[in-house]
């Protein structure tokens, strides 16, 4: 009854976040800053983990397939594939659901302790929206951004691992990239990496926004957001994956 | 003027607000007084519609709060200053930010006239030297001379102030006090303090409304608190040692 319960005052409170902000160039101003400190901010760290990723991942894959029945240029392939499907969109946002998420409930968090967001109400101003509404929309356009950007990365760190690590000939991991190839992935990827984006966002908001008491709590509802953030992106994982390839 | 009649507010079954009947006036400065845990918090947090009562009206000028449509209700927000104990300013924003917050979010001013209102406000609580400033780069008492110059920027016809001066010191409390006071005859508003701190009560404190156990237990000004017989009013006001000798000795000059 409980997770009812949860559920509950999370669509309410969604319910108030999705309405027309109050002032449109102040909401421009604020998704903007939005997307530097929650996109952009993750840019390196992102770059980072899916270029040793993508080495890796190669390595490993060329290990598993050593047979002379399996023609190297399917390392590529194989590499690709888990690259575009489930590496950069879930791993990628797993990772930020941490990263974002727990930023973005604990300052909401610690807002709702100090009396901000009381603050904001008593003016008259819809706090949900005027808070979470930018960080949300911010994520929806930033998170599939640094997706594609990983996706990038991850096979140029495959062809890195071929090229100075002798793992196969960067020639045919380059035609392995290459073959049969559909968009339909790259579109699914997006939408996939779109949902999460606004599942971390607006999952860690809530957590955020619940928080009674002081630092201790803000901590607690940081962890929490973070965890069912995870949790919440997995289930949809198999339920977008079910729906767009199943 | 506020008036608050038969108020009842009860969390998980405990009565919280029980009978609260008394009236807040305009141009004065209008103290809810009690120990902590009595109800005062939560008695302003419905007069300023964080909470919503169980049972009463709050009338502001003679208006029922309830039953205010929501255009109504926001206009009432807009008229509404609150200074809040932590004085709950946005960490992220300097402090003319803050001051300009509900000028830009409220208002379709232009960004001279809006610069000129914050300019005004700052100079009012003497803070013109602290528009960059960044809310954890100035002390406790400028934090809440910020709040009131945030809360008085959209000249309101209520000010609401809960416990104004925790956290600090007696001169700079002193300071903040005379602060709500002056602005309080100046723009003729109706403020609300909030507090238990006995200095304040008399410095400033035009009418008292004493809270005791959720109910409004007893009324008046600062000058008659001191010679009051209501018991629990004597046990809250003398409730240091010092503070009962100086009341024995002035029961014995009566």
């Amino acid at each position: 009854m409980k997770i009812l319960q949860v559920i509950g005052e999370y669509l309410f409170l969604m319910k108030r976040v999705f309405v027309r902000p109050k002032k449109m160039s102040y909401f421009r101003k604020q998704l903007i800053q939005e997307i530097d400190d929650l996109g952009l901010q993750s840019l390196l760290i992102v770059s980072v983990i899916s270029l040793f990723m993508g080495a890796v991942l190669t390595i490993q894959t060329s290990l598993q397939t050593e047979s002379p029945w399996i023609p190297t240029w399917t390392i590529g392939f194989v590499v690709r594939q888990s690259v575009v499907l489930e590496f950069s969109p879930t791993i990628i946002s797993l990772f930020l659901a941490g990263k974002i998420g727990s930023s973005i409930a604990s300052e909401i968090g610690t807002m709702k302790v100090t009396e901000q967001i009381d603050a904001i109400e008593t003016m008259g101003i819809n706090s949900a929206s005027h808070l979470l509404l930018p960080k949300i929309i911010a994520c929806g356009i930033v998170n599939p951004l640094l997706v594609i950007i990983s996706i990038f990365l991850c096979l140029i760190g495959g062809w890195f691992a071929c090229e100075f690590m002798s793992t196969i000939p960067s020639q045919q991991y380059l035609e392995g990239l290459m073959s049969f190839f559909r968009p339909y992935d790259i579109y699914y990827a997006l939408i996939k990496t779109f949902v999460f984006a606004i599942v971390i966002a607006s999952v860690s908001g809530f957590y955020g926004y619940r928080t009674e008491g002081g630092a201790l709590e803000v901590g607690r509802s940081s962890t929490q957001a973070v965890v069912n953030s995870s949790f919440t992106l997995l289930f949809f994982n198999v339920v977008l994956t079910k729906i767009f390839l199943g | 003027m506020i008036e608050v009649k038969n108020l009842y507010k009860h969390f998980n079954g405990r009565t919280v607000l029980s009978d609260i009947c008394t009236s807040f006036e305009q141009g004065k400065t209008n103290l809810i007084i009690g120990q902590s845990g009595s109800g005062k918090t939560v008695l302003m947090k419905c007069l300023i519609g964080l909470y919503q009562p169980d049972e009463g009206t709050i009338l502001y000028d003679d208006k029922d709060l309830s039953k205010m449509n929501k255009s109504e209700h926001q206009l009432l927000l807009q008229e509404m200053g609150v200074l809040f104990q932590g004085s709950a300013l946005f960490d992220s924003m300097t402090v003319s930010e803050n001051v300009m917050f509900p000028l830009t979010m409220l208002t379709n001013q232009k960004e001279n006239e809006k610069k000129e209102r914050v300019d005004f406000c700052l100079e009012r609580v003497n803070l013109s030297h602290a528009h960059d400033l960044y809310p954890s780069q100035i002390s406790g008492g400028m934090k809440k001379r910020v709040a009131i110059a945030r809360a008085i920027a959209l000249n309101p016809k209520y000010l609401f102030c809960d416990e104004p001066n925790s956290g600090l010191d007696p001169k700079t409390s002193l300071v903040i006090d005379q602060l709500i006071y002056e602005i309080t005859h100046e723009f003729n508003i109706t403020t609300v303090i909030n507090t238990h701190d006995m200095n304040s009560v008399m410095e400033i404190g035009e009418t008292i409304s004493f809270i005791y156990q959720g109910q409004l237990w007893w009324k008046g000004s600062n000058s008659e608190i001191l010679t009051t017989d209501n018991q629990e009013v004597n046990d809250f006001v003398y409730a240091s040692k010092y503070a009962k000798a100086m009341f024995a000795a002035q029961r014995k000059n009566i």
